[in-house]
């Protein structure tokens, strides 16, 4: 049976509460969406929520002792968790470049974490 | 090193950053930012959470590779840097006295001054916390320093006082590290941060928002044991039979940011009551010529790109003063915080500029109308010179609004504007 729930859109800082008609996980309709964006979103938080991920891991040698990490693509939000507890367990030596993965295939999910910035070493 | 430069900025956040972008790009030929800490970047270093980028490049990026495409930008620019140095004071004349480990004493000229120093957070003595004065009690914003920069947790169980969208970042980061968040409060009845980071800060980790509830105490001698929460009436005044003990031993603030304006005093820079910022014209000059101020520290904006965008107005406004040493005598139209608007930015705005370029401006409204809204540009007949419509109003999130060249014509004949939100 086709129920209405609300939903806020995350997808960009205008947070847009979506009236999302659906069937179970199935999106019929995104009665009020702000932007094209607001569908995909209702759909994708139905049947398989993802977020941003943003953590730190330790540098050897770095200016700072972390360097902070993301995920390459939104992540599956059940496996959050055992992300957090995964990136406990990395430490990378410095200098650290931008982009550069530093857990590859997070999961087996096939999505990389990599480093937000540079990290030069310990002058 | 130069004793003398077309643009000094003080400061090296987006704000800065851009402000020496563009002063570059617009002319000046020596550009000099001066930054107190050990690198480039100001606070987006330690906001390591995604969200920033979305206005500007339509990417979904975390704070420090925002920052590190502008750091990238001013070196190719041949920007000038001097780190680790302190500002101590400016004057009028825009000469800029700093002091720096190797370097010593420095007295630098500067032709345009760029202010960049970006907010500062409201501590627990600004918002007159009862209880003892025990460890465990820190500004979000130091928190998350420690945490994402230094990598030290400052406890392992707390509570957040204020909906602000550090303190609900840092609620998610601090979960993520494996520490509890027992409880956020926020004293007023709505959400004053991004309805977005309620949903994937607090409702994703399942951490409880109280509003209308703020700590009444806090308990411990030499380390935060609890705090009290009390619910509150409209004007603050706790209800009796709402107190709850809660055990902790943190206790973060996410209260308010103030723009940080020590310097700006010194300088002689007039500063708005209602934002604790320098009163600026539409290319975000003070009201001491040749001064320029660029984002946070003019006022609190709720996204980077914004600050960014300000940071380039107020660049390429120093560099064309650089350039030309003189203060334009144009006529300007004043511009007024009208029904619902706590404030505008700019205060004031030049007929001159309008006719070559639009002018963006920002205000904040001063109570939440949750339906479909319009904005207002009217003049001192009630004729409207701009307008856009709004799919709500929230105190939480600035609202915007440009006037285009196209209204050159109708603000003419203007001798003031009045910004005003209302019921559409």
């Amino acid at each position: 049976m086709a129920e209405v729930s609300e939903i806020i859109c995350v997808t960009c800082p205008k947070g847009c509460t979506l009236q999302v008609k659906h069937e179970g996980k199935d999106v019929l309709e995104v009665l009020n969406e702000g932007c094209k964006r607001g569908k995909e979103y209702a759909i994708c938080e139905l049947q398989d929520p993802r977020r941003q991920v943003a953590s730190t891991v330790r540098v050897k040698g770095g200016l700072h002792p972390l360097v902070p990490v993301y995920t390459q693509k939104a992540f599956p939000k059940p496996l959050i968790p055992q992300l957090a507890q995964e990136l406990r367990k990395v430490e990378i030596s410095a200098p650290v470049k931008i982009n550069q993965v530093v857990l590859a295939d997070a999961l087996g999910t096939g999505i990389d974490i990599i480093a937000s910035r540079d990290m030069p070493g310990k002058h | 090193m130069k004793a003398s430069y077309d643009v000094i900025v003080i400061g090296s956040g987006p704000g800065g950053l851009a402000a020496a972008i563009a002063a570059k790009e617009n002319g000046a030929d020596d550009v000099l930012i001066i930054e107190r800490d050990v690198e480039l970047g100001g606070i987006l270093l330690q906001c390591i959470h995604n969200g920033f980028g979305l206005e500007l490049f339509n990417e979904d990026i975390p704070g420090p590779t925002y920052a590190q495409h502008f750091i990238e930008k001013t070196k190719g620019h041949g920007v000038q840097t001097l780190m680790d140095t302190m500002v101590l004071d400016i004057t009028p004349e825009r000469i800029v006295f700093a002091i720096n480990k190797d370097l010593g004493y420095l007295e630098l000229h500067a032709r345009a001054i760029v202010l960049a120093m970006g907010c500062r957070e409201r501590t627990r003595a600004q918002i007159l916390l009862p209880g003892a004065r025990p460890a465990g009690v820190y500004t979000a914003g130091t928190a998350q320093r420690f945490v994402n920069v230094e990598g030290h947790m400052p406890g392992e169980k707390f509570v957040i006082l204020g909906s602000g969208d550090i303190g609900m970042i840092m609620a998610r980061r601090l979960t993520i590290e494996g520490a509890r968040v027992e409880r956020v409060l926020e004293i007023m009845p709505y959400l004053t941060g991004l309805t977005r980071n309620y949903v994937q800060c607090l409702l994703d980790y399942g951490i409880t928002l109280q509003k209308q509830r703020t700590v009444n105490r806090i308990i411990g001698r030499d380390r935060v044991e609890a705090i009290e929460a009390v619910s509150v009436d409209d004007a603050w005044n706790p209800i009796p039979g709402t107190k709850e003990i809660i055990p902790c031993d943190t206790l973060l603030l996410s209260v308010g940011l103030i723009p940080e304006n020590e310097l700006s005093k010194k300088a002689g820079v007039a500063l708005d009551p209602v934002t604790n910022g320098p009163y600026v014209d539409d290319r975000f000059m003070t009201s001491v010529p040749g001064i320029f101020a660029a984002g946070n520290v003019v006022h609190v904006y709720d996204l980077v790109d914004w600050v960014t965008e300000a940071g380039y107005v107020a660049g390429k406004g120093a560099a064309h003063f650089a350039q030309t040493d003189k203060v334009e005598t144009g006529t300007e139209i004043p511009l007024k915080a009208g029904e619902n608007i706590r404030y505008v930015v700019p205060h004031k705005i030049s007929k001159a500029h309008l006719a070559e370029e639009t002018v963006r401006l920002q205000m904040r409204a001063i109570t939440p109308i949750e339906e479909r809204v319009l904005v207002t540009v009217e003049d001192q007949n009630g004729d409207v010179i701009a307008k856009k419509g709004e799919a709500y109003a929230r105190p939480g999130e600035i609202l915007t609004l440009a006037i285009k060249p196209t209204s050159f014509d109708a603000a003419q004949k203007a001798t003031s504007l009045t910004v005003n939100v209302r019921k559409r």
